[in-house]
């Protein structure tokens, strides 16, 4: 079981926004008072131009670092997957800028899906990019509304020296429906919360668990970060008893910053953990979802390198309280759009294969005669002074550091998030582009402003139901890596 | 350089609709009203036509595909008529069809229109379309108050002007145009104001208040062309020739490229110098009398006035607060109201600059009349946005100047 395949790096992913849950009591409390008790803390938002495929890409940057890996396999597990039917795995592959000859996997279907596909990959011999990211929708006063957070992480698993070894696997599955949502459907349907506890969640991963510690040959006072990505904060404490858990050593639930992330939470509680622990200590990853999966990881103490990971992404935040801009960014508030919505955002097929790198990928091109970069690739460079045809060769921008030329915040133009910032960046190295800047405040424009390229959605194809993704620039904030020139 | 074509074309005509929200009109009434005065002036047959231009910015929300409309509207005897668009510049553009076929002796007489009907779209502000398959993948939807305003950052940036002094300049472009605006009985716009409603109106797009943006208007403007020894023949004493039609496209080096700073417009420096060349203009600071410029916004105004080498570089923004362009300044700019009061029916803009400038030199311009006699006047019509444009340049003169 223990093979030489581990986990190579990890990557996480939050978005900027935290919605302070006390925002949304205050809104709903009139309805649901009951809520109160879980009014507490913030959680992370998605802003309307992500989805678990844009946030599974920023986590996957993050995990990859600027190493220059091969990737066999890349993998999205999510249950908000954009498209039913084009495979999302795929998009992220072209925004990642990986190989054409990269195996791609959507997996779907249950929350514990992310340490599903991990278990699968570490089982395996091949390199995998494993990501994972969700943004649930919760019904307005909900419960869930309360508990899910958004969020993106990534697990590089594959061959040689890693940041943790894996010791084993296991896995049960029983059809324990304690809560579904049909194919189509916006939202969940629960059960009573205490019955999901007392008869699904407790017996069921404690059973799990200790059959794994059985298998691994361990016991749970022999664990140091004990993870159960459980989405109520009481599921853990009886389990910690009926496994034999140090109390101490249970891992954060994050309830209180992010929330639970659906699919992605397990993984992101072990980025979290990973960016700290030490040589040696010992790692059970559980993940719920109609059965368990139980793993084993020994961490190599190798692991400081990932500066930019979970702690960076969870300092990287603005306090949110506006909850009308939270329900309409996920359609939960119909609110006037006016007619420049109307704007059609059909997306031809035939335009979208062919500039396939440049929008997904952000690919521009580099002279081979002059070393004019530019953005996008055209069969004439546009270097002034020479004319130099067909001399364009792929050249990536989306690591590269760009700055502000110029801005402005329209409040004419219609956008989800108003005023939209966007104006023109230099890319460090050359080349240059017209942008929308996303996740900005007034204060963060400014000529010269260092800014970092993101995977976003650019717009919403209403009609035909088509999602057109493309690249924006943010605010290079706090310790983030700027990129590589 | 080519030899240009100044003073062989001579203008015969011209005729402008009132600009504005004309609701009870749509765009064939508004070309028949602009016609119905051009070819009075021109003192001449419709059957004298050879040929017509016909410019037009946007297409969904007006008269539809091809120069048919225009025949259509103005019943001409099935003579070419041919659709021009070239963005905002699309006025200019028709122009330069029609005085390129007198020109070049293809056409004795020859038409140019612009029309716009804008106020069909229900919303304020200029219609959402598409740019091309590309851009909508890679581009902005941004409006076009927000593709001008980042003109402003770029040039403080430059210049280091605190954005207190710029957006005061910019106050005053409006102030300006709106003084001249109201003594035009044709214009959108009529009313004063004052520097402090402009500072303080509600923001558009940073920083381009609603008082920075030009008016959103329906219209028509046209101009009938000949050569002078035809005016001549015709009977007409005082003569007005063109001096220079120049104009210039980006080629995607502002977007592209590397170097552009964002804060002014490369193709107009280019189409300026060219024009100024054409005309045999050495100093166009001192030689130009009048100006109307594409003042889609305020500060659109301010920088074009240094990339037509009027301010210089980096100045403008002193000059304007030194009442420079004001209607009794030194180069008056707008002295009809500009785009941003006598408005913008987008297709029939640079027409009505040329048509302000015709009346200005015959001094029938009533009560905006310039004092000083003007000799020289240049009109900049302006089409796309700052990174990728279309610049066109008209210097129009008494024959003998």
């Amino acid at each position: 079981m223990t093979g030489d395949v581990g986990i190579l790096s990890v990557g996480a992913y939050l978005p900027r926004r935290r919605l302070q849950r006390s925002a949304i009591h205050q809104a709903n409390s009139w309805f649901v008072p009951g809520l109160r008790g879980l009014a507490k803390g913030e959680k992370a938002i998605a802003n309307w131009d992500e989805d678990a495929v844009t946030m599974a890409v920023e986590a996957g940057r993050n995990c990859l670092g600027t190493e220059d890996r091969q990737i066999a396999t890349v993998s999205l597990a999510s249950t908000t997957l954009p498209f039913v039917d084009r495979l999302n795995a795929g998009i992220v592959k072209e925004a990642l800028n990986l190989s054409d000859d990269v195996s791609a996997i959507d997996t779907t279907g249950s929350l514990r899906s992310a340490t599903s596909i991990l278990l699968q990959a570490l089982n395996g011999s091949q390199t995998q990019l494993c990501l994972s990211a969700d943004t649930r929708k919760a019904r307005p006063g909900s419960e869930g509304e309360m508990m899910q957070g958004d969020a993106g992480a990534a697990v590089l698993v594959g061959r040689g020296e890693g940041i943790a070894k894996f010791l084993g696997g296991h896995s049960v599955t029983i059809d324990f429906v304690d809560h579904f949502r049909q194919t189509g459907q916006d939202f969940d349907y629960a059960w009573e919360s205490r019955w999901i506890r007392d008869e699904g969640q407790v017996p069921i991963l404690s059973t799990a668990i200790n059959e794994g510690l059985t298998k691994f040959g361990v016991g749970g006072a022999d664990i140091d970060h004990v993870l159960i990505a459980a989405p109520m904060r009481a599921v853990p404490k009886p389990i910690l008893k009926a496994c034999d858990f140090q109390p101490e050593n249970l891992s954060s639930l994050l309830y209180e910053d992010v929330g639970y992330a659906g699919v992605a939470h397990p993984i992101l509680m072990l980025a979290r953990v990973l960016e700290t622990a030490k040589a040696g200590e010992k790692i059970l990853l559980v993940g719920f979802g109609q059965g368990a999966d139980v793993l084993l990881f020994e961490a190599t103490g190798k692991n400081t390198e990932n500066a930019a990971g979970f702690q960076t992404a969870l300092a990287n935040k603005e306090a949110d309280e506006n909850y009308n801009r939270y329900l309409f960014h996920r359609d939960l508030l119909d609110l006037d759009k006016g007619m420049r919505a109307e704007h059609d955002e059909k997306q031809p097929g035939t335009t979208l294969a062919r500039d396939r790198k440049g929008v997904l990928g952000l690919i521009g091109g580099k002279c081979s005669k002059t070393g004019t970069v530019q953005f996008p690739k055209t069969d004439i460079s546009v270097a002034q002074n020479i004319r130099a045809m067909d001399t364009q060769e792929d050249y990536p921008l989306s690591d590269k550091p760009a700055s502000i030329v110029t801005y402005t915040a329209d409040r004419l133009t219609f956008s989800m998030d108003p005023p939209v910032y966007y104006g023109m960046v230099d890319f460090e190295g050359g080349g240059r582009m017209i942008a929308e800047f996303t996740d900005i405040q007034a204060e963060d424009v400014e000529v010269g402003r260092d800014m970092r390229m993101v995977f976003r959605i650019k717009a919403k194809d209403d009609k035909r139901h088509f999602t057109k993704y493309f690249w924006k620039a943010v605010p290079v904030r706090n310790n983030e890596n700027r990129g590589n020139a | 350089m080519a030899r240009g074509i100044k003073d062989k074309v001579a203008i015969l005509g011209m005729g402008c609709a009132r600009f504005g929200e004309r609701w009870d009109k749509d765009a064939d009434s508004l070309m028949v009203e602009a016609f119905d005065e051009a070819i009075g002036d021109a003192g001449i047959d419709v059957s004298e036509i050879d040929a017509a231009w016909l410019g037009v910015g946007f297409d969904g929300q007006n008269i539809g595909p091809s120069g048919i409309p225009a025949s259509m509207a103005l019943r001409l005897p099935n003579i070419g008529v041919t659709k021009v668009e070239n963005y905002c510049a699309s006025g200019t553009e028709s122009f330069r069809g029609a005085v390129y076929a007198v020109a070049s002796g293809a056409a004795d007489i020859a038409l140019a229109m612009g029309v716009e009907k804008l106020k069909d779209t229900g919303y304020g502000g200029l219609p959402v379309r598409s740019r091309g398959t590309r851009w909508d993948m890679m581009g902005v939807t941004g409006s076009a108050p927000g593709n001008f305003a980042q003109l402003a950052a770029a040039y403080r940036s430059k210049h280091g002007v605190n954005e207190g002094d710029l957006k005061r300049a910019m106050a005053h472009v409006s102030v300006k145009s709106h003084a001249n605006g109201a003594k035009n009985p044709k214009a959108h716009l009529r009313k004063e104001l004052d520097i402090d409603t402009v500072m303080n109106a509600p923001m558009i797009a940073e920083p381009l208040g609603l008082f920075d943006c030009c008016g959103v208007s329906d219209g028509a403007a046209c101009a009938i062309v000949t050569t002078p020894e035809i005016a001549k023949a015709m009977g007409k004493d005082t003569l007005i020739t063109i001096k220079a039609l120049q104009l210039a496209a980006s080629n995607g080096w502002e977007m592209q490229g590397s170097g552009w700073d964002g804060s002014y417009f490369h193709t107009t420096r280019v189409a300026a110098k060219r024009a100024y060349e054409e005309a045999g203009v050495s100093d166009p600071a001192s030689d130009i009398s009048l100006t109307e410029v594409h003042d889609c916004f305020s500060i659109t105004e301010l920088v074009t006035m240094e990339d037509l080498f009027i301010s210089k570089e980096g100045e403008a923004w002193k000059d304007v607060l030194n009442g420079d362009f004001d209607a009794d300044g030194r180069t008056p700019c707008q002295i009809d109201g500009g785009l941003k009061c006598f408005g913008h029916p987008i297709g029939a803009s640079g027409l009505r600059m040329i048509y302000e400038n015709y009346l200005q030199l015959l001094g029938r311009a009533g009560e905006r009349q310039r004092k000083d006699p003007p000799s020289l006047c240049l009109s900049h019509n302006l089409g796309g946005m700052p990174f990728q444009n279309i610049s066109a340049i008209a210097i129009v003169g008494l024959a003998d100047a």
